[in-house]
């Protein structure tokens, strides 16, 4: 708990001299031994070993665990508390408390009984014992996990620190788990300890007895034949991948690689044709090879969207266009507007640049804007000859970029090519009215 | 004079093709397909320009470049190569390769990259000066505490950015364009490719630094 933590330092401060305190954070069971050994400055783990000896040997350990169970507060425990809030809580938990200290306080007076000779079965005093004591352990840990929040609230309350009301689990959970783990031992040890004081586990014992020595014999003897067929099965398994993978090649080549050389073969007289088809299947078979998605199942993204663009071009056209991309980004209504402009571009410089030299499409991307240029090596062309008319470079072009608050810039000059150059500010670059 | 040109490539239809496309632009003096002809044949000819296949059995570009060492010291190599990948490409460039080109450029663009190489200039492709940016991209790592290591070879000038967009958007051969357009000499381009090559081959960004590990180049 931290709230202890921050509680203790106080503590400390004010009591030179450490009471004994429950440390129920660092404790196995309700951490009486490890509250001890902090006030005695040892290691808890001889108290452990202490208590669990003098339990073994006559029960005392037992008792005296359950005494100081009852006696010692918890270390976040305020001897005498303030606030009336935190009343209630600390009045349940005390109450569970008590309940567990009357039942060690009985086994206490049991064990008198007996050692002045009054007649009690061990037969039923020993498991009954265990059995209310595993019993209380789980009970508690059931009961507890309501009473957490009220108690970090009062944990929070004495260390005067307002961000341990927000601890969600005030209780580390080796603890718990440890608590569980001890009640039902317990309970279990109590029923086994009733079956073999009735004389009932005898029989049972022959019985699992037979059991086991059968299955150890079945073991020993089936162990090599089992060892064999995990083996061939792993090594069966792994041919059968060797060769699913051998098969899904073969597919893969039938279906693309040869099938555009055949097609090749056919349009061997339209060396642009033979250009594209090659060109297409070079980029299928690079992007099957590194592994990726033919195509991307997420978000659209602009150097996804430009290469997307620029294969359809390519198999519509008979042209070659590459694209280089630096950066990346998401893209928006206004990113969408900007790819389509760009697949305008690359549309023109194809119709317009022939087949003399690849359309090279360059996108940057950083946090201020998008950028994109589609440059080819045609005739090139002069933009203010462009007709009116003529909807592709204006319309689709600049309009669209200034309709979503970018900005489209053609530069031409015959014989040098023609790049476009899209612009597309970022934060605040228009809404795309 | 025109270069004296060894092509190394392990595919024999491609060495054909690019010596019939160089023909009478430069002087192919040799071909090999081994990495062991190669150093063998360049250690004899002592080729002006070593136009070399990245990929190869038993190595490839990167073993031949590591094996010659001094043993050609007039030899430039230029890498060719079908790989975009960037690992291959900054890994042949961080090894001394003076420029890279992917096996789809023209003959004539592939006679003018010789020429550069040969001329002491580096040649860089649009995707390999995509790579470039990318990888430059952001601020520079921190600067190792060892060593007064040159902390300029971690950033990219703005100068040499502008010139490397210039040759990603498809300027790559055209450095006279470049110089037009950012009115600045074709001799200043080529002097800002150049550096952008040493960075390449120097700057210890943990982009190259990686890519070059991948082709296990930094032992």
């Amino acid at each position: 708990m931290i709230s202890d933590m921050a509680a203790t330092p106080q503590q400390r401060a004010l009591t030179p001299l450490r009471e004994l305190r429950r440390d129920p954070s660092n404790g196995m069971v309700a951490g009486v031994c490890a509250g001890l050994a902090k006030s005695l400055q040892i290691d808890p783990l001889l108290l452990r070993i202490a208590f669990g000896a003098s339990t073994l040997a006559s029960g005392v350990g037992f008792a005296v665990y359950g005494l100081a169970w009852i006696l010692m507060p918890a270390e976040d425990e305020d001897v005498a508390p303030a606030v009336a809030a935190a009343r209630t809580a600390s009045q349940r938990r005390a109450a569970v408390e008590v309940g567990a200290g009357v039942g060690f306080l009985l086994v206490a007076l049991l064990l008198a009984f007996r050692e002045l000779g009054l007649p009690f079965s061990d037969v039923l005093t020993w498991p009954l014992v265990l059995v209310a004591a595993g019993g209380a352990l789980i009970w508690r840990q059931s009961i507890d996990v309501p009473g957490r929040g009220a108690r970090a609230v009062r944990g929070g309350a004495i260390a005067g620190s307002a961000t341990a009301t927000d601890l969600p689990d005030s209780e580390s959970r080796p603890a718990v788990i440890s608590r569980i783990g001890i009640g039902v031992t317990l309970v279990v040890a109590a029923a086994l300890v009733f079956l073999q004081l009735t004389g009932a586990l005898a029989a049972a014992t022959d019985v699992a007895l037979v059991a086991v020595v059968v299955a150890v014999a079945l073991a020993v003897i089936f162990a090599p034949w089992f060892v064999r067929l995990l083996t061939s099965l792993s090594i069966e398994r792994a041919q059968r991948i060797r060769s699913q993978e051998r098969a899904e090649v073969a597919a893969h080549l039938h279906d693309s690689v040869l099938q555009t050389l055949a097609l090749m073969q056919k349009r061997a007289d339209d060396p642009r044709a033979v250009a594209a088809l090659a060109r297409r299947q070079e980029r299928e078979l690079r992007t099957w090879l590194s592994g990726a998605p033919a195509r991307d199942e997420g978000e659209p993204r602009l150097a996804a969207a430009l290469q997307a663009a620029a294969e359809e071009i390519e198999r519509e056209h008979s042209v070659v266009v590459d694209v280089v991309a630096v950066g990346d980004a998401p893209l928006d209504r206004d990113g969408e507007a900007l790819v389509a402009a760009a697949r305008e571009a690359m549309l023109n410089a194809a119709k317009f640049a022939g087949d003399s030299a690849p359309v090279a499409v360059y996108a940057e991307a950083n946090h201020e804007r998008l950028h994109v240029f589609v440059r080819d090596r045609g005739p090139g062309f002069d933009p203010d000859a462009i007709p009116a008319d003529r909807r592709g470079v204006r319309e689709s072009i600049v309009g669209r970029m200034e309709r979503h608050g970018g900005r489209a810039a053609i530069q031409a000059s015959p014989g040098g090519g023609t790049e476009v150059e899209l612009v597309l500010e970022r934060d605040g670059g228009g809404d795309g009215a | 004079m025109s270069a004296r040109v060894v092509l190394v490539d392990d595919h024999e239809l491609f060495r054909a093709g690019v010596r019939a496309e160089l023909d009478g632009l430069v002087d192919v003096v040799g071909d090999a397909a081994t990495v062991d002809a190669a150093v063998a044949l360049i250690c004899v000819e002592q080729p002006d320009v070593v136009l070399l296949d990245v990929h190869m059995p038993d190595g490839g570009g990167l073993e031949v470049i590591r094996r010659i060492a001094g043993d050609a010291p007039a030899a430039r190599f230029l890498a060719l190569s079908v790989s975009d990948a960037a690992e291959d490409v900054i890994a042949v460039i961080r090894a001394g390769a003076r420029g890279y080109v992917t096996k789809t450029i023209s003959g004539a663009d592939l006679a003018d990259a010789v020429r550069r190489v040969h001329e002491g200039d580096a040649v860089f492709s649009p995707r390999l000066a995509g790579f470039v940016l990318d990888a430059f991209a952001g601020a520079p790592p921190a600067p190792p505490t060892a060593g007064d290591r040159d902390a300029d070879l971690d950033q990219l000038t703005p100068r040499e950015r502008e010139v490397l967009q210039h040759i990603a958007r498809g300027y790559s051969y055209m450095y006279k364009e470049i110089a037009q357009r950012l009115g600045i000499s074709a001799k200043t381009v080529e002097a800002h490719v150049s550096a952008v090559l040493r960075k390449l081959q120097l700057s210890s960004r943990h982009e190259l630094s990686r890519w070059a590990v991948e082709r296990r180049m930094l032992g």
